[in-house]
């Protein structure tokens, strides 16, 4: 890839790498992502400071839309993948739930534009930590020895297929299970970022022509462009839905008394 | 020999098109799958939709990686 974009050479905006790096008041660190992720952090906390501050049995607005965000990832995701040890992980997977929804709709929100886990680094750190946790809470229930024996031989299977079966289980628990989790997030992300770009530059390219059919024909790509923005709210969504849930199914496999 | 029109471009994008053929089919058949089960018995459709989510992310997956080594490899 020659990393820009040759057909929007003509236009004022053609947004950049550069774009990443804000005038340079606090230090080199201080990138649009990194703000960005501040930003989540501060809107999460204030919402459920605002919403849980004063509890009542019969909720307000606001407490009813952090206990539904609760009770969704409780319910649906925490118990449905682990069973009734999931209710002790509910807090945490609430937490990387609204965190990852909010930074992806980051990514249609008009200014910001763009969210951080379309860098490769956001969500890498994010299944780190599930990696992380779920071979922490595997070794320290069963023992690293009996955790890895149970994660690395299936039972019931005719003994020379061990050779090959546990080089690709260990394949999955320490390698394939954490990066997939994390190339799937950023892909998607960057991919939808680049959906919307592809559509808003062509109908900026398509204005730009001489020609007045040409010119007309760019409400398509504008038109496009919206309603791939609605479905990037989809993807937003489904793609947090989807981080939780294999997280707790990971964590769920490793807590499970059996194979 | 005249050329008469030709093309430039990166040939990734055409890998990148044959990779995403086989995630295709494969988030199709979990779909019909989804489809056929819950016609047949509705009430399962609830609990099978987890199933659905996990099953269309782990193969979608596929398709995002050919997106990411699209770029990668050059």
């Amino acid at each position: 890839m020659s990393g820009r974009l040759v057909a929007a050479e003509g236009l004022p905006w053609p947004p950049s790498v550069e774009d990443f790096y804000l005038p340079d008041v606090a230090g080199p660190w201080v990138t649009k992502f990194s703000l960005m992720i501040w930003l989540a952090v501060g809107l999460l906390i204030i919402f459920f400071m605002a919403t849980y501050r004063n509890p009542k049995l019969v909720p307000s607005k606001g407490q009813w839309m952090a206990e539904s965000v609760y009770g969704l990832v409780r319910d649906n995701i925490a118990r449905e993948q682990m069973g009734k040890d999931g209710i002790r992980f509910a807090p945490y997977f609430t937490v990387l739930f609204s965190f990852i929804v909010v930074t992806n709709l980051f990514g249609i929100v008009p200014g910001l534009q763009i969210s951080p886990n379309s860098h490769i680094a956001f969500p890498i750190v994010l299944a780190l930590i599930t990696f992380v946790m779920y071979l922490y809470v595997g070794a320290r229930k069963h023992g690293l020895g009996r955790y890895l024996k149970q994660s690395l031989i299936i039972p019931g299977v005719p003994w020379p297929m061990h050779i090959l079966l546990i080089p690709i289980e260990f394949l999955q628990v320490f390698a394939v299970r954490p990066v997939t989790l994390a190339v799937r997030l950023f892909a998607n992300m960057f991919a939808g970022h680049l959906i919307l770009l592809v559509f808003t530059i062509g109908g900026f390219v398509l204005l730009a022509s001489d020609n007045i059919f040409i010119q007309a024909s760019s409400i398509f790509a504008f038109i496009m462009a919206i309603m791939m923005a609605f479905f990037e709210v989809l993807v937003a969504l489904l793609q947090a839905y989807v981080f939780v849930t294999l997280s707790a199914n990971y964590i769920g496999s490793s807590l499970a008394t059996e194979h | 020999m005249t050329v008469l029109a030709e093309i430039s471009g990166n040939v990734n994008t055409i890998g990148y098109g044959l990779a995403a053929v086989g995630p295709a089919i494969g988030v199709a058949l979990i779909f019909v799958a989804y489809i056929n089960s819950s016609a047949r018995q509705p009430e399962s459709a609830g609990y099978n939709r987890t199933w659905l989510v996990l099953g269309f992310a782990l193969v979608e997956a596929l398709a995002l990686f050919g997106l990411v080594l699209a770029f990668a490899v050059s």
